[in-house]
């Protein structure tokens, strides 16, 4: 007997960070108005875009590259059931153990007791979008466990009780001296000498990690992608924080969102030239680390992979809309988005800011918790052509609009307009009468409410004395 | 050749002289423009802002208007974008596949004007004189959806007495965005800001562009500021010769 159960679940509410506090245009707003975020946020995309462009650059077959990594993405949502029984199945052969976590609270739990069986309270942590987006700092601190995240930039996040503003540089709103404050104020036992130069901030921050690093034996990490034929895991990144999380501890958990299964070991050849390039700028990163469950006797001997879903299972079952689990998670459509550049991340409310958040935390959340973020952008489309993986952002924005609630008001105005604009003789009137009323009211060169966010920044145009089809008309 | 005019509403309403002057720089050059009475907007905003629904009969129009012409041309990249990839996507949604078929019909035949100009009728000197120093806007529509290319710049450098100067940061959306511009309309002007500073910046007299929609927003800001900066499409500075 089957049992229908509906359509799949979305990401829950009241834990993670998926949720803004307010609608993007408020949120966007306040931030606009610093001008040290601008000035932060403009700086660092550009220094980025320009050292990404030029790596890019180097290899004639990008594009086959992107055709190729949106390929192998495309297949694996198609049978992302079977990749993930079989990773299970590789996983667990090679000494792992491999947990289920249908959303944040599950995974929270599930996360918690296991550190919990290991008798430890305190975990380091491989940066991770993954445990941003459930929330797992707060609620292993609500039980009593401290998490230290080991990424620099995560680091000053943490340290500065503040949220991360992008999923690759989470500190990019910050500059070195608002760095500097933040460590003398919150790192124990920092040299109170401490100056603003990069070299000497990265050290203080080496020093408190490094003993860290040595005493802790419980780690906790994310995952850019897990190979199903051979029950690998994989992390990349730039400082060899990761490196000693993944091979000091005891115990090491990863949470992982369940899109970030690639059928075959070969596949990473294809991610392993896209994402580095994509993303920080490099031919490649620092540090790739890859294990398969447990070795005996080297690293960690206990593994646990936590495979979420959290809204996920709901993208998938949106045929359109579920490109957007494609995304490998480079940040190249931030560092190019003339929006992410002026509001920075924040604004967008989700761990998951910028032209692809706009897409994926309304999708695992539902639209309606998000309604504001599908209208984050002006459609200029350079994240589609920034994209590895050629995620078509734009258009699922346009068809996410098309599926959120919309205020009954607007929508008023726009069936009017397609009525009339479906009436060339009305339609002639009504740009008629638009023009006398305009040549009426020009004083105060104004328009009504919702318009009037136009006449904030903007002229309007001098009305003609003719539309053209009266010019035609007459001709 | 014979050639249909899509003046796009915006321009038809309120920016008539780029449609005007598509008509008189196609009929320069030894073409008949048409204009079927019976068209009136793509749909783009409506399709844009999520009311793809409310859109159906603006592209069954759309198509219905045009099928009979050969080649239609319109002076904007982001209507023809909108004609071009999200017509027949917006027909096929509401279950209509026969518009939809009908719709990529038409879209195969409809050129932006700097595509039209170039590709189909092959000109890139139209015999132009504008002696003024200007700058070029690049519209994302046309730069990433039609991929105009350099297009519009190669017809530019043809115009005598024209300054040509380079926009930095050229390929940077200005905010405009359709509904964007309002619904957003801090971070519009945030971004039109830094577009503002841009065409300051290269000293022109004018700033031109393939959009009316673009050059309104631009020019609205630069009107706001009293830069004494102009904005004008760029049908209109290659409809200009010496003799106008």
């Amino acid at each position: 007997m089957t049992t229908f159960l509906g359509m799949p679940a979305t990401a829950p509410r009241g834990v993670g960070h998926l949720r803004g506090e307010e609608p993007f245009p408020a949120a966007a707003r306040a931030a606009l108005a610093n001008p040290q975020l601008r000035r932060n946020l403009g700086h660092a995309t550009a220094t980025i875009r320009a050292k990404s462009a030029k790596v890019i650059a180097e290899l004639p077959d990008w594009q086959e590259l992107r055709s190729a990594g949106s390929a192998l993405k495309a297949y694996t949502m198609a049978h992302l059931p079977e990749l993930l029984e079989q990773l299970e199945a590789n996983v667990s052969a090679a000494g792992g153990v491999v947990h289920w976590a249908a959303d944040a609270n599950e995974a929270n739990r599930i996360v918690t007791d296991l550190v919990r069986d290991t008798g430890h309270d305190r975990v380091i942590k491989v940066k991770s979008m993954a445990t941003q987006e459930i929330g797992l700092n707060e609620a292993l601190e609500a039980a009593g466990i401290q998490p230290v995240e080991t990424d620099l930039a995560e680091l000053i996040v943490q340290l500065g009780h503040d949220k991360p503003s992008h999923i690759l540089v989470p500190a990019i709103h910050r500059n070195r001296s608002e760095i500097r404050e933040i460590f003398l104020r919150e790192m124990p036992d920092v040299d109170p000498t401490l100056t603003d130069d990069p070299p000497v901030l990265a050290a203080a921050a080496r020093r408190y990690l490094r003993e860290t690093f040595l005493s802790t034996k419980v780690a906790v990490s994310g995952a850019n992608f897990a190979v199903a034929e051979t029950g690998t895991l994989a992390v990349v990144e730039s400082e060899g924080n990761g490196r000693m999380c993944l091979t000091l501890p005891d115990t090491l958990i990863t949470v992982m969102g369940i899109e970030k299964v690639v059928p075959a070991w070969r596949d990473l050849e294809v991610f392993l030239q896209l994402l580095p390039r994509s993303s920080t700028g490099e031919r490649m990163n620092p540090y790739t680390s890859m294990w398969t469950g447990v070795t005996p006797g080297d690293g960690p001997q206990g593994f646990h992979l936590v495979l979420l879903d959290n809204g996920r299972s709901a993208v998938l079952a949106d045929e359109f809309g579920r490109q957007a689990l494609h995304c490998i998670r480079c940040s190249a459509c931030m560092n190019v988005c003339p929006v992410y550049e002026r509001t920075g991340g924040h604004a967008y409310g989700s761990v998951y800011p910028g032209p692809i958040g706009a897409v994926l935390s309304p999708q695992l959340t539902g639209v309606a918790d998000n309604a504001s973020l599908p209208y984050a952008s002006s459609l200029c489309g350079a994240c589609f052509d920034a994209c590895p993986v050629k995620i078509d952002i734009p258009s699922i924005l346009v068809h996410l609009r098309n599926e959120v609630p919309h205020p009954r008001s607007e929508a008023a105005v726009m069936a009017a307009a397609a009525y009339t604009m479906d009436r060339p003789r009305l339609y002639a009137a009504a740009q008629r009468a638009a023009r006398l009323s305009r040549l009426a009211g020009r004083r105060g060169r104004g328009l009504p409410p919702p318009l009037n966010g136009w006449t904030v920044g903007r002229d309007l145009p001098e009305p003609p004395k003719q539309t053209f089809r009266d010019w035609w008309a007459k001709r | 050749m014979r050639i249909a005019l899509f003046a796009t509403c915006l321009a038809d309403t309120l920016f008539p002289a780029a449609a005007k002057a598509t008509v008189q720089l196609l009929e320069r050059l030894g073409h008949e423009v048409v204009f079927p009475v019976g068209q009136t907007c793509c749909g783009q905003m409506h399709i844009n802002t999520g009311y793809q629904k409310d859109a159906v009969p603006l592209v069954r129009r759309f198509a219905r208007t045009f099928a009979p012409y050969d080649v239609v041309v319109a002076p904007s990249g982001s209507c023809v974008g909108s004609v071009r990839h999200q017509h027949a996507m917006v027909a096929r949604a509401a279950g209509d596949d026969r518009l939809a078929a009908r719709a990529d019909d038409v879209a195969s035949r409809t050129y932006e004007l700097s595509e039209l100009l170039v590709d189909v009728l092959g000109v890139e000197d139209v015999g132009a004189y504008y002696p003024h120093r200007v700058t070029y806007h690049p519209t994302c529509h046309s730069l990433r959806v039609l991929r105009v290319g350099d297009k519009p710049l190669r017809l530019l450098r043809n115009v005598r007495g024209l300054d040509l100067v380079e926009l930095p940061a050229a390929e940077q959306c200005c905010g405009f965005g359709g509904t964007f511009a309002v619904k957003n309309a801090d971070t519009s002007t945030a971004m039109l800001a830094d577009k503002m500073r841009h065409v300051l910046d290269t000293g022109a007299d004018v700033c031109t562009a393939g959009d009316a929609s673009c050059l309104m927003h631009i020019g609205g800001g630069l009107s706001r500021l009293r830069t004494g900066v102009r904005t004008v499409h760029l049908a209109e500075i290659l409809a200009s010769t010496e003799s106008s």
